[in-house]
Formats: structure tokens, sequence, C-alpha cells
């Protein structure tokens, strides 16, 4: 635990995402109101907050999957659409049908599509980096494997193969431990201490507020508004916790 | 054969490939009634061509036909987007509002327009080779085997050039969006390829049949393999033997080809639906049996297991213990002693070391979870897989 948390500043001191002003609604209701804040590069930030609080909205805003009404977004001073690939992104689980007809391997793949652009097909060296990211998640042995016929704990792996196969600098996940066992939980969080040890920077939507201080350095407490973000050590705090969950805070916790 | 004969074949088969292909998206995606609302709002799309053309075949129709075809997309995206009604409710809001534009405008023109509702509804594919394509003088085929020919090299076309941004569209819109492959421009181009070859294919079987030709071969490959590649090749392979045996169908019952064409989509899903391999109702059943037989076993097993004292492993008493009745305990025990998994002498039971490995592995997994340590059991018990 010691070791997550000696490391609670950027060593470069670059900002990996800066948000200015961002607001975003779904049918003039504001989810996110005047967001600002700035992802130092190298850390392992959590985003925590309360059910609709904007926490993927706020993600899926980066990446540009929903248009804000207002505000800006830049990954290393410049707009998502030119940085495409600095970016890798682990959606819900929930999100994709996984009767789909294919296989973990082509699913991983598929991380690959982004640096090949339109019509060019993956061929020999996207299937090696994809065989190799399937080796690292510890899922090499259900590459054949259709999705379906994969466990819960086993399909997020893939999903953050699918990710690692990117090479990206920043990588968003939208609550990579949702409805998965213990050993999965311990392999995916040693893979992203791995990412921030190799100087990524990643940004973790997570709802489990006991394991913020043994799993991540930074965090961002969002809800609707931002209301704190820095150093684990230093913000992560009955206050802001309070701030955030409301009175009853510790009753979330306890879920 | 006659060559009437055989370019009504060709024409239905080049239809039956050219519905499968978007088909397959449309299914995995889950609009398939979204083609159904294409089929039928293009109607106005043809009429206002046939209207200005006075020409059945002529590639304005294709246009304005698809046109109305991605309109009737962006209205009924417009309608549920209000959040007022679902997409369901959206879709069967605006395509009879189009179709009936269309009967409409073709009633107030009736008398000078060979154009009928009927035709329009069920196609007249068995017309299709006497409307010949002429070039110079020159007599090259019926004109609707150009059309849809033209329609399917073009789908293929696209097809192979942007499988790859099909596929991760279809799989994951959030993904395909963050990689930079809009959503929405593969989304309007399926919408575009759809509603081309339904106009495409609407001359030769009409709106119904399209229908059925874009999503009953796509179901039925679903239901038979898990490789995108396989389902398309699969869902081409069933529209076109259904495209011919439902012609000699109708050869033979005299009847309606379009119809026959149909009865044999609807017969071809009803088949592979109940015997299918792993996904079929039959496969389900069985496996589910087996399964219960199963987990019945892993009881039992697990009981003696639990229990060392003789009593409580005569076979009588095991009946009576485990309150189960005696075709059941049967089955159970005959199952066990086949795997070795347990020894019975003078009627006392006890488990085998095989018997008992196996035990403490199974409770390990339902316990923990832990997936890999039991891959290879999944080899010989229903239980264990998925």
């Amino acid at each position: 635990m010691s070791g997550n948390k000696s490391k609670t500043t950027s060593s470069s001191g670059v900002i990996a995402v800066k948000i200015d002003d961002l607001t975003v609604a779904y049918n003039y209701k504001p989810v996110l109101w005047d967001i600002d804040l700035e992802i130092p590069e190298g850390v392992l930030m959590a985003i925590v907050g309360p059910n609709g609080a904007g926490k993927s909205t706020l993600i899926k805003s980066i990446l540009g999957i929903l248009k804000p009404i207002a505000g800006s977004v830049t990954i290393y001073g410049k707009p998502y659409s030119k940085q495409r690939k600095l970016v890798a992104y682990v959606p819900q689980k929930g999100s994709v049908d996984w009767d789909f007809p294919t296989t973990a391997l082509d699913v991983v793949t598929m991380g690959t599509y982004g640096s090949l652009g339109w019509i060019k097909r993956p061929g020999q060296k996207q299937k090696k980096a994809a065989l190799e990211a399937l080796e690292k998640v510890g899922m090499l042995p259900f590459k054949g494997r259709q999705i379906s016929q994969l466990s819960g704990g086993q399909q997020q792996r893939i999903f953050l193969a699918r990710a690692l196969v990117q090479n990206a600098s920043i990588y968003f996940m939208d609550e990579p431990f949702q409805g998965v066992d213990a050993t999965t939980e311990i392999a995916i969080i040693n893979i992203l201490k791995e990412l921030r040890k190799a100087g990524k920077t990643v940004i973790v939507v997570h709802h489990d507020l006991q394991t913020v201080p043994e799993y991540f350095d930074w965090v961002t407490f969002l809800n609707v508004k931002k209301i704190a973000t820095g150093p684990v050590k230093d913000i992560f705090n009955d206050d802001n916790l309070t701030k955030t969950y409301g009175i009853n805070y510790k009753v979330s916790i306890q879920e | 054969m006659n060559s009437a004969q055989i370019e009504i074949q060709l024409i239905a088969s080049l239809v039956a490939i050219a519905c499968a292909i978007p088909g397959t998206f449309l299914v995995l995606r889950k609009m398939a009634m979204i083609s159904d609302a294409i089929s039928h709002s293009i109607l106005p799309g043809i009429v206002v061509g046939f209207f200005i053309t006075q020409d059945l075949n002529s590639p304005l129709l294709i246009v304005l036909a698809a046109l109305t075809g991605v309109i009737t997309v962006v209205l009924v995206e417009y309608i549920q987007k209000t959040g007022l009604v679902k997409e369901d409710t959206a879709i069967g809001l605006v395509f009879p509002a189009l179709f009936s534009i269309g009967v409409i405008l073709i009633a107030k023109n009736a008398n000078d327009v060979h154009l009928d509702v009927d035709a329009v509804l069920v196609g007249e594919l068995a017309l299709a080779p006497f409307d010949r394509l002429i070039v110079s003088g020159v007599d090259i085929g019926p004109k609707s085997l150009w059309i849809i020919g033209i329609i399917l090299l073009i789908t293929i076309t696209l097809l192979i050039a942007f499988f790859k941004e099909l596929k991760v569209s279809t799989f994951d819109k959030g993904l395909a969006a963050s990689l930079g492959f809009s959503p929405a421009i593969i989304h309007y181009g399926l919408m575009t390829v759809s509603s081309v070859t339904t106009v495409g294919a609407f001359d030769a079987v009409g709106a119904i049949l399209v229908v059925a030709l874009m999503i009953a071969p796509a179901a039925t490959a679903y239901l038979l393999t898990t490789n995108l590649k396989k389902m398309l090749a699969l869902a081409m392979f069933f529209g076109i033997f259904s495209a011919i045996s439902g012609y000699w169908l109708a050869h033979l019952l005299d009847a309606s080809i379009a119809g026959s064409i149909t009865t044999m989509l609807g017969l071809i899903f009803l088949a592979v639906y109940l015997f299918a391999p792993n996904k079929g109702v039959i496969a389900v059943m069985y496996r589910e049996k087996q399964q219960r037989t199963e987990v019945s076993l892993l009881t039992f097993l697990l009981h003696l297991k639990n229990h060392n004292e003789v009593e409580e492993r005569h076979v009588n008493h095991l009946r009576e213990h485990i309150n189960w009745q005696k075709v059941r305990a049967k089955t159970v025990l005959e199952l066990a002693l086949k795997n070795n998994m347990i020894v019975v002498n003078n009627d006392i039971v006890s488990l085998t070391k095989k018997g008992d490995t196996f035990t403490s592995k199974a409770i390990d997994y339902i316990i923990t979870n832990k997936d890999a340590q039991i891959e290879d059991m999944k080899d010989d018990f229903f239980l264990f897989r998925g």
C-alpha cells in the first residue's frame, strides 16, 4: 500500500487530460455541470460518486461519444479527435451484446482497428499483438472461445486486453470491477498498476469506496459538479465523501 | 428447364444474396423491424419515380426509393429521440404513414399507371423474364437481373471494404466511436444499402418477401454459428436454397413464387430452430436434462463425502435419505459407477479416489468460481459449461 501512496504527484508535471467548463445534458437536464478538471500524466485515478453522478457521462464526453453542450476537452493539449491513438477505452461490460458471433481473439483484435484506420484489414502483426495482450491478462487458453461462453470476469479481461492492444498513453475504464470475481479483480488491478509504472495514465470509474486508498493514487469526487480532485492521501476524507454522497455516505461505503 | 425458368431462379438467388448481407447486420443490431419499415415506406419513392419516368426499372426510382428508406430511418429516430414513444412504436407510426401515401398516389392515378398494390406487396417474379434489357438492338437479359446484379456487386464491394468497420460498430458502438469509426456513418451506410437492396428486390419479390429474405436467412444462420463470416455465408446459402426450392415448390403447387419462397424460408428456420446442434430447442432441452442429472450426481457424491458412517451409505438408505424416486436414484448410481466414482460393496457405497478428487474439485469450483481449473471437466460434463 505504501508503494501506491508514495507516487502521489506526477513526476513530469505534464497534464494528460484537461477539461474546461464541460456541461453535458440529456434532454436539457444537466448531467455534468461546469466541470473543470486537470488529470496529471502518470496517475492511477478513480472517479467516484453516487449513481447518476455523471461518471460514465464524463468519460463518454471526453471520448467524443457524447456531445457536450458547453466546454472543451483536450488530450495533451489537442482535441480528442486528433489524439485518438493515445487513448484506449474500456466500456461497461453490459454495453455490448455478448451473444455476438465472435471469438475472444477477434474482440481483442478490434483494439488494433484504430491504428489501421478505415478499410485496411488486420494482418499478422495485429494478430500477434492481440495474442500478446491475451497472454498478459491470462486469457490465451481461451482465444478461440465464443465470447458468450466466457464468465463475467473473463469477459472483463477480454475488454482489458482489447484496451492493452491499443498501446495507448491514457486508459479510460468504466467500472472494470463490476461483476468480476476476486481473482479477476486482483489480476486487473495489477495490470493497471503495471500500466502506471510504465508511465501511462489510467482513469477508472469506480464504485467500491473501500478499495480506493489501496488501488488508486489519485481521485476525483463527482456529483454532477466536480467536488474535489487530487492525491488520494490528501483528499480522500470524510469531508469530501460527505460532500459527494451526502450526510449518509457511510451507508454507501457499506453497500 | 427453359431459359425463363433459369432466369427466374437466377434473379431470385441474386436477390437472396443481396438481402442476406444487410440482413445479417440488421439481425445482429436488433433492427429487424427497420427492414419491414423500409420495405413498405419506399413505396411513395417508387410511385413518384414512376410518375416522373414512366419506367419501373429506371435508376431514378432506385434513388428516390432509397432516399425514402433513409428518410424513414431518420423519422423513426427523430420521433424516438423525443422520448415520448419507444422505438417500435415510432416504427409503427412512420411506415404505415409513408406506405399509405404511396397507396393513395397509386389509387389516384390508377388509370394511367400499370402499378398495383398487389404487385407491390408480393412482386411479380414470374413476369420478370419478359421485361428485357435491349442494348443497341441486342437482348442482354432481363432488366431485373441486371438491376439486382449491379446492386449485389456494390453491396459485396462495400461489405469487403468495410467489413471490419461494420463488425466493430455492430458489436461495440462506443469502441467504434472512440476509435474514430463514426457509428452514424456506418449506420446510415447500412440503412442506405438496405434501402437500395429493398428497392432492387422489390420489383421481383415484393415488399413482404424482401423482409423475409433479409431476416429469416440471417436468423437461421445465427442459430448455427459463432463466427460472423460463417453467419454471412450461411445466410446467403439459406437464401439461395429457399429461392430455388421455393421456385420449384411454386411450380409444383402452381402457386405464387414469392409465397413459396417465403414458406421455404419459414420451414428451414423452423427445422434449424428445433434441431440446431447447440442453440436448437431440442439441444437445449437435452442439455438441461443432462445438467439436472449431473447436479443430482454431484449432490449424491457430496453426500458420500460428508458421511463416513456405514448406515448413511447403504444403497436403500440413500434413496430414502436423499428423498429421490427409485428411477432417479438408480440413474445417478449407475452414472457414478460408470464413471468409476463410486464402488458398491455389500450394498454399501463408497467414493473412489477419482470420485473424491472430482467432488472436491467441483465444490471448489462452485464456491470460488475459479474458471481455469475446471476446463478439463467441461469436456465430460455439461454442468460446467456456462
